[in-house]
């Protein structure tokens, strides 16, 4: 019988897949799996993600953490990362172009211009931290642009990443907040203003290869089925735009 | 940063008063009750130690919000949203920091001698005078570690004031999430600043709670 077991275990595993553990940001995760999976089909071998937060995974891995390639929420700390040296050169690249969208559970709250924010009819208006969120400091500069941001600063409640903004959000617990359109684009009802990608510095997120992986090849087939047309099909669906 | 501290301080005095005084009748009751139902009651209360902060944090933010049953039920009092306000954070504190009053308070009132009690009866003192007169002095230090672990651990709790705070500084912005979002944005220097000022406190706290401990106990 435990003969019969381990047979079954060889014969599940295709011969000489590899794998890669990858540190993906919370934000992207939806789209990963799938992508993971169209990964697994195409190729045969695995990418294990991790998720989490962008800002604990680069604390992590400046600290030797063992992730082999990084889907980060943000440009700047791949970008940290390859200035500390702990990145396979020539590896950086936009993968993921965010969108910005004012988000209402409520039908009706938030109009197609965003004219909401000026009548200030609401108590809180939740956005990710500015300081360490992409999505916060697009929508700090949003409202700057649009002259708002003085009217509106009072009611900011502020989550620490985009998910918990959206989880104030979602709960009702804030009217109306900026959230991800990708965080929105499956959820039905609601109300929502698709803020103009003129209206604020793109919110790119960057992926890398990171030195622990430079060994593994299976780390830069990952890396590069990620730019290529099945991938990027799969990140437009959920909400994103592609370079 | 003053103005952190100071929410943080006020958020840790106001739970801890609050806190005592709504887990003493209960302690009470479960040190000295004779039903066997108590200990369910006990076991509701000790929840929040082994709920993960952040799940206790996310029901109460959908407790709290506009439209959730807490809101609901103080919807007479004029009370519009609980969530990102101060007594929220409050109402989440006392939640999370319960059994860390309960416990200590309970072991103190069960201790409390009977006979004593029963003496004081006869010598006609009604049932909250005998509270005051005998049990409070013989169970001093248990109101004393629970004071002392409420204030500490309040002033350490994060997850919960995470989601039901909203960072609102001067308002729902504490120590711990100012930290946390430091960190969050690589500005380590003065996070490392603010979490060396929490451990100086977190020892002073404790020194103080076993410092006060050994006096009362030498006392008795």
């Amino acid at each position: 019988m435990r003969r019969l077991i381990l047979l079954a275990l060889f014969a599940a595993a295709p011969v000489h897949a590899g794998e890669t553990v990858v540190a993906v940001a919370a934000n992207f995760t939806e789209p990963a799996k799938a992508i993971a999976a169209a990964f697994t089909k195409a190729t045969g071998d695995t990418a294990t993600l991790s998720f989490g937060s962008s800002g604990a995974f680069y604390t992590q891995m400046t600290h030797g953490a063992p992730f082999e390639v990084f889907l980060s929420a943000d440009a700047d700390r791949p970008a940290k990362l390859e200035a500390d040296g702990l990145t396979v050169p020539g590896t950086r690249f936009v993968y993921a172009v965010g969108t910005l969208v004012l988000y209402s559970a409520t039908p009706g709250l938030v109009d197609g211009q965003g004219a909401v924010l000026k009548g200030g009819s609401f108590a809180h208006l939740a956005i990710a931290d500015p300081a360490a969120a992409p999505y916060g400091a697009a929508a700090v500069e949003t409202l700057k642009t649009l002259k708002l941001y003085d009217q509106n600063a009072p009611k900011f409640v502020t989550g620490s990443s985009i998910t918990q903004a959206y989880q104030f959000v979602a709960t009702g617990a804030a009217e109306l907040g900026f959230v991800a359109l990708s965080q929105v684009i499956t959820v039905p009802g609601g109300s929502r203003w698709v803020v103009p990608a003129t209206l604020h510095a793109p919110i790119e997120q960057a992926a890398v290869e990171l030195k622990t992986g430079a060994a593994n090849p299976v780390a830069a087939k990952f890396l590069k089925f990620l730019q290529g047309a099945e991938a990027r099909a799969i990140i437009k669906r959920y909400g994103y735009e592609v370079r | 940063m003053g103005l952190v501290a100071a929410t943080t301080i006020e958020l840790a005095s106001v739970t801890t008063l609050l806190l005592l005084l709504l887990a003493t009748p209960l302690a009470w009751w479960l040190a000295r009750s004779p039903r066997w139902w108590k200990e369910v009651v006990a076991a509701i209360a000790a929840v929040p130690l082994v709920l993960p902060p952040t799940v206790i944090g996310f029901y109460l933010l959908v407790a709290m919000g506009p439209a959730g049953p807490l809101t609901a039920l103080l919807r007479p009092f004029g009370v519009r949203s609980l969530a990102f306000t101060f007594a929220g954070l409050v109402v989440g504190s006392l939640v999370y920091s319960l059994p860390f009053a309960v416990q200590p308070l309970r072991t103190a009132f069960a201790a409390v001698e009977q006979r004593s009690l029963d003496l004081a009866a006869t010598m006609g003192a009604g049932p909250l005078d005998r509270f005051r007169s005998v049990a409070v002095p013989q169970a001093r230090r248990g109101f004393v570690a629970a004071a002392i672990l409420v204030f500490a651990h309040t002033v350490g709790e994060f997850g919960v004031v995470l989601m039901i705070g909203g960072n609102i500084p001067g308002r729902t912005e504490v120590l711990s999430t100012r930290i946390y979002s430091l960190v969050e944005s690589l500005q380590f220097g003065p996070a490392h600043a603010i979490a060396a000022a929490l451990v100086a406190f977190a020892f002073v706290a404790l020194l103080a709670l076993l410092l006060v401990d050994r006096r009362l106990g030498s006392v008795a």
